[in-house]
Formats: C-alpha cells, structure tokens, sequence
C-alpha cells in the first residue's frame, strides 16, 4: 500500500495493516510451529527448523523457477524438509548426541547450503503461489490488499484442528503423547521410541519447508539471503508459549505476524522514527512471553515431561 | 596426555577429515575440482606469512566469542548469544572511545575494553539471569537477543549517532587514531589476539583450576546434586554467562577499536555463530579452544581466494562449517567405543561406563 493512502486512514491504516499482517505474515510461523509442535510432543526438541525454513524457501523458488509450478515447488521444499528433519532424527538416536546442539548444527547447514545452492536464483523472478480474493465486496484499495489470502494460509489454519485431532483422538497421537510423556512407559509397550521420534521430526520438518516455500513463493514474494529473520526460531519459542496445543499455535502464530507487521505499518504512515527498533517487536514480544509464561520451580502446564530443553 | 586426551583428537580428527571428504564431494558436484579448492584454502590460510596473519586475525575475535559458549557450558548451560554480545559490546565500546575523547589514550583504550565487556556481559548475563530466576530457556533467549542487539546497532548507527560523513555504510564517528588498539610488533595483527590467548589462558585457569571451576562442573554434571552441595548454582549461572558474554563483548571492541576505527554493521559478520562451533569443536575446553579457533580462522581467511580462483559463492564457507558442524556432534557418539584399546584404571572405567550407560541419561533429561 502506497503511504500516502494509508495516511489517509490514520490509526485505522495501523490497526488494518496490523491485521493484514497477522494474515500474511503469519504462515511461516504456523506452518514451522505445528511442525514443532508434533516434534516436540515426542520428546525431541528440533531448533534446526530456522534452517529447514531458509532451505525450503529456497529450494521452492528455485524448483517454481526451473519447472513454472510454484505448488510443485511448495511439496518440493516440504520433502527437502523432511529430509533434514529424518536427518536431525538420525542422527538424534546416536547414543550421547544432543538435539538441541544438532539443531544449533542443522540452522548453520540448512542456511550454508541453501545460500550456496541459491545464488543462481537470486534475480530471476519465478511464478508465485496464487492469491485467492476475498476482498471483492469493497471499494476500499487496503482492504482489498489485505484480503488477498493464500491458500497456504488456509491450509495452515485447517492444519492446527487437524493436528491437535490427531493428538488427542488417534492411535498414532497417543503413540507420540506417550513416547513424549514416558520414554520407557513407551519401550515396555513394545514401541520404538527413536523410530518414532525420527518419524515426528521428520513431519515437523515437512511443515517447516512447507511454510519456507511461502516465504519465497507469496510473502515477501522472492529469494535472497536475508528472506527469513529468525522466524523458524520464533516459532519454537513460540510452541512454548502455545503450551504445545496447536490450536493456540494458530492464536500465537497470528499475533506474532501482527507484531511483526508493526514496523512497516508505522513507516506505511509516516512514522519514521526507531523504525529498526520497531522491527524488533517479535523478538522482543517473544521474550516477554517467555518470561511471562516460564516458570524456575515447576514444569508447564502441558510439556511433555520427557522434553529436556524446553524449560 | 591422558588417554581420554587422546580420543578426543583422534575422533575430532576423524571427524574432521570425514566433513573434508563430504564437503570435497559436495564441491566436486558442484563442479570444481576438490583437490584445487584443497590447495587454495591451505595457500589462503596458512600457506604464506600474509595470510597466515589474515588467519590469525580471524581467529582473535573468535578465541573470545567461543568463550562466551564454553564458559557457560560448563554448567550445562547452552548460551548461544556472542553474535549479539559482540554487537553490543562493540557499539558500547564505540561510543565510550568517543565520549572519552581527550583523555590519555591508554585509559581511553582501557575503558573502551571496559565497558565493552561489562555490556557483552550483561547482554548474555541477562539470558542467564532469565534462565537462573525464571526458567526461561538460555538457548533460545540468548539466540532472540543477537536479533534484538542487530537492531540496536541499526537503530544508533542509522539514528542518533551517526556520522553525517558516512553517506553509503551508515556509522559512528571514527575514534580518535591514538585511541585505537596498535600492532603487535614485528607482526601485522592487533592486539585482540592477546586478548583472545589471555582469555582462554585465565578461562583454562578458573574453569578447570579453581573453586568456582569444580563447582561448576558440578553444576553441569548434576544440577540437584549441586543445589544438595549449597553451591549458590544461580549465582553461579549468572556468573558464567555474564565472563562468557563479557569475552565476546571484548571481541566486539577489539573489532571496533583495530579494525574498523567505528561501529557500524560490519560488526555483523557472524563471528558469534562461527564462535558456538569453536567452543563445540573443542568440547569447551578452554586451552583447545586456541587450536580449533586458528583453523577455522583460516577457513574463514581462504574464503575470498576459493571465490576468486574457484569462482565458488561466498556461502561455500557456511556449507563446510555446517557439515563440520553435524559431523563433529554426531562424532560424539563415538566416545567410550574403543574398549579393545589399553585402559589405565580398568575397574573404575568400567564402573564408569556402566554409569554412563545406565545413570547419565535419566540424569540428563531431568536435569539439563
């Protein structure tokens, strides 16, 4: 949106662009915090999600360019995904190997690699991901702009009851609850708790890529190396905030694109001042909410018990 | 050298000749020939005295920003926030030499290294502070602070204190030239890199030689068995993260004060993140730190030689120091696997195996 428009709405021009953005940019942080969310209900923490990110939002554009179908892109950067979440796995079930580090491992690989392998598709411009209107019915240009939804978006909502469905009303969700609550309550049943841990990871990681390829293919709309800012890893803090239920995932993940949609909304109408500080809204948000939600003595209300890291 | 001395660099070796085979493989993919970007990295690292210093002056901010994740993990904290405690301390340090302008410039230069550990110190300080108090997990606090530090340094070098003369890289004012950190003589390095040896020398000292050192390695072994001790293991926590974070903030005004002449975003070049990777690769010992920070100093020293003459991207660095990364962790799984090797106290390391096997674990995932 042009400032001078948005000028004209005033504060309303704020709170609109804050909800457009809850919308638009909240995708990547869906998308990357259900993933984790089925990842950690096992048991595994898997930090590396902000490298599967920065992979699949290459590797999505890159297969978009090279083939003209950006859907065909979006299940290619979710495979690439999977891969480095069935990797993590792996490597995960090596006695004395520690996720979090390997996750601190696979954000360095996950971001080296995708940069090595994108330098040739940083000018050209590839197909996009289609936006569906749902702003017909108004006359205004920001509303209109705002209402232009993706349908990644839509899935992502559609995912978080699906998700928090298969935790609680399927075999398989229980499997993973109790290989997440008690790893040897889930070996004396006959299960294999590494197995099912890399299986977890490695769908987490599919999720993770999935919403990589938005970042490239909708929102901001291309490839360079500076596209994700640690939103992969917002997304992890923000599982603990969600109290691993994906349905506050879905609550959480549309505030933390409001508060990112802060600093160009206030620049969108002329506020010019700390507008790097204003950037940092999410981060600091995500803070906050840690320390607000976090506690010295006791555990969380819903943390899987045999997750180490997420205190 | 104690037997364990010697795993240790055998299987770091492994490990590292194994990412050399898969990054030479992932070179040859992509179409240059290994064994030439082999012979470019040893010529742009060590393979003559000009860049040998470019080495070592690559490897002075890294000795210090690999503390800042050593220290702390030796209570079983991973603090992974240099990046953000060398912005800051470097920004602090920045603007400390401009206000002290005029006053001798070897206390200048004092408060300068100062203030910018005192800054580092508290920016790291604070995520364990958060973690000791209110449970909130150092890792990823430490990590959302590098962001929130990124914004900082923007703000005050695009905002209030920048240089109007900086018209295409946004800065401060440039300190005064008698107020930089000079040479060390007969070499063109600065002095970070003393700081950088006396930082791992004083690190070795309290970490592994004295009180606060034991008890934290108590701490890091058991923390439940630490609290039974009365170690004050908070007060302890702080501690550490706020040493680990003052080294790294240190590095941040060796980088202004010698290199840069001001703070501005060339700050930012990940010397935080390659930091973790040392202070991992080394298994946080303070003294290996040294070694293992001269050789990916000189990794990151032949990056412009395998951009020239290999015509390789600038990201080729990033990709071999994520396969390091990977495979030096996984190589982990490797410790106590060679028992068909000649033991020193066999019946203790046997009870010691056992414990590992049986005790560690549960140990681990209660309390880390």
């Amino acid at each position: 949106m042009t400032p001078a428009a948005s000028t004209s709405l005033g504060a309303w021009g704020v709170a609109l662009a804050l909800g457009a953005g809850a919308i638009r940019i909240s995708t990547p942080f869906l998308f990357v915090s259900l993933g984790e969310c089925i990842t950690e209900k096992g048991g595994r923490v898997n930090l590396g999600l902000e490298g599967t990110l920065v992979m699949g939002a290459m590797s999505a554009y890159g297969v978009s360019y090279l083939s003209g179908s950006a859907w065909l892109g979006a299940l290619v950067a979710g495979l690439i995904g999977a891969a480095l979440g069935l990797l993590h796995g792996w490597l995960c079930s090596l006695r004395r190997v520690n996720d979090v580090a390997i996750g601190i491992a696979l954000i360095l690989f996950g971001t080296g690699l995708a940069f090595f392998l994108g330098k040739p598709f940083i000018k050209p411009s590839a197909p996009l991901l289609p936006a569906i209107d749902f702003g017909f019915w108004s006359s205004s240009r920001e509303v209109r702009s705002a209402l232009q939804i993706n349908a990644l978006f839509l899935i992502g909502v559609a995912l978080a009851p699906a998700v928090a469905f298969f935790f609680d009303r399927t075999r398989w969700g229980l499997v993973l609850r109790t290989v997440g609550e008690s790893a040897d309550a889930a070996r004396a049943m006959g299960y294999r708790v590494d197995f099912v841990r890399s299986i977890a990871t490695m769908c987490g990681g599919f999720l993770a890529g999935v919403g990589g390829s938005f970042l490239s293919l909708f929102y901001p709309g291309s490839w360079n190396e500076r596209l994700s800012s640690g939103q992969g890893l917002m997304a992890v803090a923000l599982v603990i905030f969600a109290r691993w239920s994906p349905l506050r995932c879905l609550v959480a993940s549309l505030l933390f694109g409001a508060a990112s949609a802060l600093g160009p909304a206030l620049q969108s109408v002329g506020v010019m001042w700390g507008y790097h500080l204003f950037n940092a809204a999410p981060y600091a948000l995500t803070l906050a909410i840690m320390i607000g939600t976090s506690s010295a003595t006791r555990a969380l209300d819903g943390q899987p018990a045999e997750l180490s890291a997420a205190r | 050298m104690s037997r364990d001395a010697v795993e240790t660099i055998v299987i770091r070796l492994g490990a590292l000749a194994l990412s050399l085979f898969l990054f030479g493989a992932f070179v040859a993919a992509a179409g240059a020939s290994p064994l030439d970007v082999f012979y470019q990295m040893y010529r742009g690292s060590f393979g003559s005295a000009f860049s040998f210093q470019n080495t070592l002056l690559r490897a002075a901010p890294l000795m210090l920003t690999a503390l800042c994740t050593a220290i702390p993990a030796r209570l079983g904290l991973v603090i992974i926030g240099g990046e953000g405690a060398l912005v800051v301390g470097g920004l602090a340090a920045a603007v400390t030499g401009l206000a002290a302008h005029g006053a001798p410039p070897l206390l200048a230069t004092t408060a300068m290294a100062a203030v910018g550990f005192l800054v580092g110190g508290a920016w790291t300080g604070l995520a364990g502070a958060l973690r000791a108090y209110r449970g909130v997990n150092e890792t990823i606090s430490s990590l959302l602070l590098n962001y929130v530090a990124i914004a900082l340094l923007n703000h005050f070098v695009e905002g209030p204190l920048r240089d109007p003369a900086s018209l295409n890289k946004p800065s401060t004012r440039p300190i005064a030239p008698e107020e930089m950190l000079s040479h060390i003589p007969g070499l063109d390095v600065h002095y970070g890199l003393v700081f950088g040896l006396v930082a791992c020398a004083v690190a070795h000292v309290l970490m592994v030689r004295s009180v606060f050192g034991f008890g934290s390695s108590i701490v890091g072994g058991n923390l439940r068995a630490g609290q039974l001790c009365g170690l004050p293991v908070r007060r302890m926590i702080v501690i550490a993260a706020v040493l680990g974070g003052g080294a790294a903030g240190l590095a941040g005004m060796a980088e202004v004060a010698a290199v840069h002449g001001c703070a501005n975003a060339s700050l930012i070049a990940g010397y935080g993140y390659t930091g973790i990777l040392v202070s991992f690769m080394a298994r946080h010992e303070p003294l290996a730190i040294v070694p293992v920070a001269l050789l990916f100093g000189g990794i990151d020293a032949s990056n412009g030689l395998l951009q020239r003459v290999d015509n390789l991207p600038d990201a080729t660095v990033g990709v071999l120091q994520g396969i390091l990364f990977v495979v030096i962790l996984a190589s982990e799984t490797l410790y106590g696997r060679f028992d068909w090797l000649p033991r020193g106290q066999p019946a203790v390391r046997a009870a010691l195996d056992a414990g590992v096997e049986t005790v560690k674990p549960a140990a681990t995932e209660v309390s880390s």
